[in-house]
C-alpha cells in the first residue's frame, strides 16, 4: 500500500489525480444539468437569453477565474518541485518505461494491439474521427444546451470513448501498470522480477475452432489466415448489414450512405477495441489462454 | 494631480474616454481596448455563466499565456545541447533566484493545460456546440488539441534526464511501426524502409533519441509549435465570434 501511495503522490502523477476528480465532477455536473433540462422540457439556458454588457459582467468573471487559476498554480509550484532525475543515460532503461501520462491510454492499447495499430492507426483515427464529428452528426437538436434525451447515441458514444477508453486507461496505465507493464492491484508490490505466465493463443486456435496458426514447419496456416480474414471482415460487415436492414428509414435517407459508412466504420473500430480487450480478459478470468491475434498475415497482425 | 493629468492630451490619447459608469462607457471599455475587444460588447446572460462553459476554453488560453511567459524566461537559462541541457536544469533548480518557481510553473501549467483542453472539448461536445454553424471551429479545436499534446510532449524531452529521454523513447518508438513509412510497420520493409531512413529517423534526427533529437524538439517546442498554435488560436477566437458568439439554445424563451 505504501508503494501505491508513493506512485499516487509522485509529482508528475498529480495531474492524473486532478483528472480523475475533475472528470468525475464534470460528468456528474453535466449530467444533472441535462436531466434538469430534459425533465422541464426546455433548457435553462433559454431563460438566460437577455443580453448583458461584457464590461463588467463577463470581464468580472474572467478576472476572478484568472486570479483563482494563478493562485492555484503558484501554490502548486511553490509546494511541489518538478521532477529532475538522473542525467539521461541510454544504457540504463528504467522498468517500466512510461510515456507522458496523456499518452498512457495509447500505451495501454499496446497490450492488446501491435504498435502499428495502437501507436499509429488509432491516434490517426481518433484525430480524424474527432474532426469528422460535426459533419456526421446530423441531429440538429441539443445545440447550445445540456441534454441527454435528444441525442442519446452521440452522448453515449462520446462519453464512452472519452471516459472509459481515454481517461480510465490513462488511470490504469499510470497507477496499475508496473515493471514489464504487468498489472498490479493498488497495494500490491511492484515486483520487477514478476513474470506473468501467459501463453497467448490466437483466436482461431481457441475452442471450438482449433485451427493452428502455424504449420508444423512454422509457415502460416492458410486455413487460419482465411479464418482470421473472415472474422475481421465479418465484423466490419455488420455496418453494411445494418444499412441493408434500415436503409429505407427516414433517418438513414437523411444521413446518406457516405456519412453512414464513416459512422459505422468509426463506431465498429471503437467497439473492436472493446472486443479485443474482452477477448483478452474473459478467457483469463475463465482460466483459459487469452487471445493474442484475431488475424495473422505475413505482413501484419490484428 | 491625477485630475490634472487626466486633462492632458497624453492621458486622453491613451484612454480616450472617461470612466463614468454609463452604458456608452461600458461599451467603449471593450471596443477601445485591443485585448478586450476580442469580446463582443454584449453577450447573452448564460454566456457569462461558469456553469455553462466551465470557463475551460478561457483557462486553457490563460495557461497558454503563462506558459509563453515562463517559457521565455526559461530560455534564458537553457542550452539545447546534450552537453549542457541537464547542467542548465540543475543550475536553474539550485542557483537561479526563483528558478525552481519558474520551472515548476511552466511544468504544472503545461500539465494543467492538457487537462483543461480535454475538459473544454468534453464541454463543447456535451452542449452540442459543434453543430452548425460551428462545425469548422470544432475542427480548428481538434488541431489545437493535437498541438497542445505535441507541445507538451516535445517539452518533456528538454530536461534531458532519465524521465525525459525514456518517455520520449517510448513515445517515438511507435513511429517505427507506421504502415508504409516505418521500418517495422506493415509494408514498410517492402518499401525499403530501414532504421536510418524511415519517419522515426526524420523525427529524431537519428536512429535513437540523441543530441540531434534534443535540438529538433527544442526548436519545435520553442518556436515552431507555439507559433502554429498561436495562429490557430487566433482563428479559433475569431471564429467563436463570427459564428455568432457562444452557442446557446435556438428556441426563444418558452413560457
Ligand atoms: C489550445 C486549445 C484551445 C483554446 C485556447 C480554446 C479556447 C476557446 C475559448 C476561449 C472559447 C470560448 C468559450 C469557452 O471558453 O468555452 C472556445 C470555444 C470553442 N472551442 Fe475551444 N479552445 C481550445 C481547444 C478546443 C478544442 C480541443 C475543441 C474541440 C475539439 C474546441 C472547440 C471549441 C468550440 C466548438 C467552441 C465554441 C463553443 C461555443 O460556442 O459554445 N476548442 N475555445
Amino acid at each position: 500500500m505504501q508503494q501505491f501511495f508513493e506512485i499516487l503522490t509522485k509529482p508528475d502523477n498529480l495531474p492524473i489525480v486532478f483528472l480523475l476528480f475533475s472528470v468525475i465532477f464534470f460528468t456528474w455536473f453535466a449530467w444533472t444539468k441535462a436531466k434538469k433540462n430534459d425533465a422541464q422540457g426546455y433548457p435553462v439556458e433559454a431563460t438566460l437569453d437577455d443580453k448583458v454588457q461584457v464590461w463588467p459582467y463577463l470581464v468580472r468573471v474572467e478576472f476572478l477565474a484568472t486570479i483563482a487559476v494563478m493562485a492555484v498554480l503558484v501554490i502548486w509550484s511553490i509546494t511541489l518541485d518538478a521532477p529532475l532525475e538522473e542525467p539521461a543515460n541510454r544504457a540504463l532503461t528504467p522498468n517500466p518505461s512510461k510515456a507522458p501520462w496523456y499518452f498512457l491510454g495509447l500505451q495501454e492499447m499496446l497490450v492488446y494491439f501491435d504498435p502499428w495499430i495502437a501507436g499509429v492507426v488509432l491516434p490517426s483515427l481518433i484525430i480524424v474521427g474527432l474532426m469528422a464529428i460535426p459533419y456526421i452528426d446530423i441531429n440538429p437538436k441539443g445545440n447550445g444546451y445540456y441534454t441527454f434525451k435528444e441525442r442519446k447515441f452521440a452522448v453515449l458514444v462520446f462519453s464512452f470513448g472519452f471516459l472509459i477508453l481515454w481517461c480510465l486507461l490513462i488511470f490504469i496505465g499510470t497507477f496499475l501498470r508496473g515493471p514489464g507493464w504487468n498489472f498490479f492491484m493498488p497495494g500490491e508490490k511492484w515486483d520487477p522480477h514478476f513474470v506473468a505466465v501467459l501463453t497467448n493463443v490466437d483466436f482461431s486456435e481457441m475452442w471450438p475452432f482449433n485451427i493452428a496458426t502455424r504449420m508444423p514447419d512454422g509457415s502460416l496456416n492458410p486455413a487460419a489466415f482465411i479464418f482470421g480474414a473472415v472474422c475481421v471482415f465479418g465484423f466490419y460487415s455488420l455496418g453494411p448489414l445494418y444499412w441493408l436492414r434500415k436503409r429505407n428509414t427516414d433517418f438513414m435517407k437523411k444521413l446518406g450512405l457516405v456519412r453512414y459508412a464513416i459512422v459505422s466504420f468509426l463506431f465498429l473500430t471503437m467497439m473492436g477495441l472493446l472486443v479485443k480487450i474482452l477477448l483478452r480478459l474473459i478467457p483469463t478470468f475463465l482460466g483459459m489462454n487469452p487471445v493474442k491475434y484475431v488475424w495473422v498475415t505475413p505482413w501484419f497482425n490484428v | 494631480m491625477l485630475e490634472a493629468f487626466k486633462k492632458t492630451e497624453v492621458y486622453k490619447s491613451i484612454f480616450r474616454h472617461s470612466y463614468q459608469d454609463t452604458q456608452r462607457n461600458r461599451a467603449l471599455q471593450i471596443v477601445d481596448n485591443v485585448f478586450l475587444h476580442l469580446h463582443p460588447v454584449r453577450v447573452p446572460r448564460h454566456a457569462t455563466n461558469i456553469g455553462y462553459t466551465w470557463g475551460m476554453g478561457g483557462i486553457t488560453f490563460l495557461l497558454f499565456l503563462v506558459l509563453t511567459i515562463t517559457g521565455i524566461i526559461l530560455m534564458f537559462y537553457y542550452r539545447p545541447t546534450a552537453q549542457y541541457a541537464y547542467e542548465d536544469m540543475k543550475y536553474l533548480m539550485n542557483d537561479v533566484p526563483f528558478g525552481p518557481l519558474i520551472r515548476n510553473m511552466h511544468r504544472w501549467a503545461a500539465h494543467a493545460m492538457v487537462l483543461t483542453v480535454m475538459l473544454h472539448m468534453f464541454r463543447v461536445f456535451l452542449t452540442g456546440s459543434y453543430k452548425p454553424p460551428r462545425q469548422f471551429n470544432w475542427v480548428v479545436g481538434v488541431i489545437l488539441l493535437v498541438l497542445t499534446l505535441l507541445l507538451s510532449f516535445s517539452g518533456y524531452l528538454l530536461p534531458w534526464d532519465q524521465l525525459a529521454i525514456w518517455a520520449v523513447t517510448v513515445g517515438t518508438n511507435m513511429a517505427r511501426a507506421t504502415p508504409l513509412l516505418g521500418h517495422e510497420g506493415p509494408f514498410g520493409p517492402e518499401l525499403g524502409m530501414m532504421p536510418d531512413n524511415d519517419v522515426r529517423f526524420v523525427l529524431l534526427g537519428g536512429t535513437e533519441v540523441g543530441p540531434p533529437t534534443l535540438l529538433r524538439f527544442y526548436v519545435g517546442h520553442c518556436i515552431f509549435l507555439p507559433i502554429i498554435a498561436a495562429i490557430f488560436m487566433a482563428v479559433h477566437f475569431w471564429r467563436v465570434r463570427k459564428d455568432g458568439g457562444i452557442s446557446g439554445p435556438e428556441t426563444p424563451k418558452k413560457t
